[in-house]
């Protein structure tokens, strides 16, 4: 146990050490998040004035939690280029020749991505407190929300883990983004599920994003839906993603 | 007489030497092949503002509900962001190839030959032409097949190809330069996040007049980016609109001819003589 956690601790150091000391990694990884609040919160908050948008603590907190959930997935991506970057210049192999037990370097960079999240997400909730952002959520909700952000790191970090390990070299880099973005994407980001129409409406109503981020606003709204349904489709993902994480790190092993 | 001897085989080098079409012409040959061989280079850049434009014209679809939209089909304006998207990313494959020419040594070989500058300016963007002109016909034609329709007619949309292949080559001259200024693919990359911001800081998924936010409308009527969208816009959404083609092609030819004088400047110094 205690090598394990020697292997999480060192990993997640250098993970961290390496986002902040590099402010090519660091900067993009807060600045796109902040520019999707603006773009959205700022340049489409005239959504709010169709027919039927109902959302009570306005667009700008519609939008945030789309963007804080964002950034979280995000945290996990980034955390897999790095991955990759290791095994394209040689570390990652070093790596797991030293480690006594590596499956601690799979929750060394999933504490990374969790480290690196924490800066984008802190950014990101300060600017939209500037911007204007209502929470009416309690205590307990917005723990809720930051729960469900923790988590959605987590599957982020442990998919982008899991490729950049079986693909081990920096090409795999759109093949760990596309995938997140889109199913991101998928979801209700611009109106409530209950005014997209046609294909958007059925895949958004398939899309296990669309409960996260229902619940997401619900607890920033301080009227929680689907919460229970959202920390459970979450706690699959991670569960998946775990295993599928070991096997890319299976994988690595078998490469040499 | 010696130095009539020593000058004699330059004299006859000049004289057999490429003129700079020709130059022009080989360096873009190569461009053009590069690219094309770059497959993924072509795929990648085409692909994502399509999936966009799949995404966001359903999504925002709502947004046409809004009092005073221009039009009841989201996607006909939406149609001119994925030309734009397009063009940025062609901006960054031209410069990362530009980059990796200096990266290599190439362009240091290329300085100990009789190449005009100009010529290897213009003949590098050959390959970003290709994709620019690839990437306008496959757009129109998702367009097209998604249901947007040309205010402007077939004329209006043979227009808007070949405004996109402006826009596309005034972004890949701006690619040029950068990779001239900084000389390494990495530093042009990380400029895209950048160019994005020029893309989602505009009138890119609402117009301008229905822009709520005072200093989002501001932003975005200062940002060229809007203009280059709504030349476009205006031939699918309101047909032949002269105020907002010339904005559209001034601001794109603006920029290249800025870029490319720019990238002039700069290229001397890549190519210095010994």
């Amino acid at each position: 146990m205690r090598g394990f956690l020697n292997v999480v601790h060192g990993v997640a150091w250098r993970s961290i050490h390496n986002t902040l000391v590099n402010p090519a990694v660091l900067v993009p990884s807060l600045i796109f998040p902040l520019f999707f609040l603006i773009a959205f919160a700022g340049g489409l908050s005239r959504i709010s004035d169709v027919p039927d948008f109902h959302y009570a603590a306005g667009y700008t907190s519609f939008q945030f939690v789309f963007v804080f959930l964002q950034s979280a997935a995000f945290g996990g991506v980034f955390t897999g280029f790095a991955i990759a970057r290791d095994f394209d210049s040689g570390f990652a192999r070093r790596l797991m020749l030293s480690a006594p037990r590596r499956s601690g370097i799979i929750a060394g960079y999933a504490v990374g991505a969790l480290l690196r999240w924490a800066i984008t997400g802190t950014v990101v909730t300060i600017a939209a407190l500037i911007a204007g952002m209502n929470v009416y959520g309690s205590g307990i909700d917005l723990f809720g929300l930051l729960g469900l952000g923790v988590m959605m790191n987590l599957v982020a970090a442990l998919w982008a883990c899991a490729i950049a390990m079986f693909l081990r070299t920096e090409q795999a880099g759109a093949l760990i983004q596309m995938p997140v973005f889109v199913l991101l994407f998928l979801a209700p980001v611009y109106v409530p599920l209950s005014l997209l129409t046609g294909w958007i409406h059925d895949v958004a109503n398939l899309n296990p994003v669309t409960a996260v981020l229902e619940a997401g606003r619900g607890l920033l709204a301080g009227s929680p839906v689907k919460v229970g349904i959202a920390f459970a489709g979450l706690a699959g993902a991670v569960l998946l993603m775990a295993v599928f994480s070991r096997r890319g790190l299976a994988s690595a092993e078998r490469a040499g | 007489m010696a130095v009539d001897v020593a000058l004699g085989p330059i004299a006859a080098q000049r004289s057999t030497a490429p003129g700079v079409v020709e130059q022009t012409l080989a360096v873009a040959h190569r461009a053009v092949i590069r690219t094309l061989r770059q497959r993924a280079l072509l795929i990648f850049p085409m692909i994502f503002p399509l999936i966009l434009f799949a995404i966001n014209g359903s999504a925002l679809s709502a947004a046409t509900h809004i009092p005073r939209f221009p039009t009841s089909n989201y996607r006909d304006f939406l149609i001119a962001m994925p030309f734009i998207q397009g063009a940025m990313f062609v901006s960054i494959s031209a410069g990362v190839d530009l980059a990796r020419d200096i990266e290599s040594g190439f362009m240091n070989r290329l300085a100990l030959t009789p190449l005009r500058s100009e010529a290897m300016l213009v003949g590098q963007l050959g390959g970003a032409l290709v994709i620019g002109v690839i990437q306008a016909i496959v757009y129109l034609l998702v367009g097209v097949a998604t249901g947007v329709t040309f205010a402007s007619g077939v004329g209006g949309a043979i227009l808007v190809i070949g405004i996109s292949i402006l826009i596309a080559f005034a972004f890949a001259s701006l690619g040029e330069l950068l990779a001239l200024r900084f000389g390494t693919g990495e530093a042009v990359q990380s400029i895209f996040p950048l160019l994005f911001v020029t893309l989602f800081l505009s009138s890119s998924s609402l117009p301008r007049n229905l822009i709520k936010a005072d200093w989002f409308r501001e932003v975005a009527t200062y940002n060229p980016v809007s203009y280059l969208l709504e030349s476009l816009r205006s031939l699918v959404i309101t047909g032949w609109n002269a105020q907002a083609l010339e904005l559209g092609i001034g601001f794109a030819v603006a920029l290249l001819v800025i870029t490319v004088a720019l990238s002039q400047r700069v290229m001397k110094s890549r190519l210095a003589r010994l």
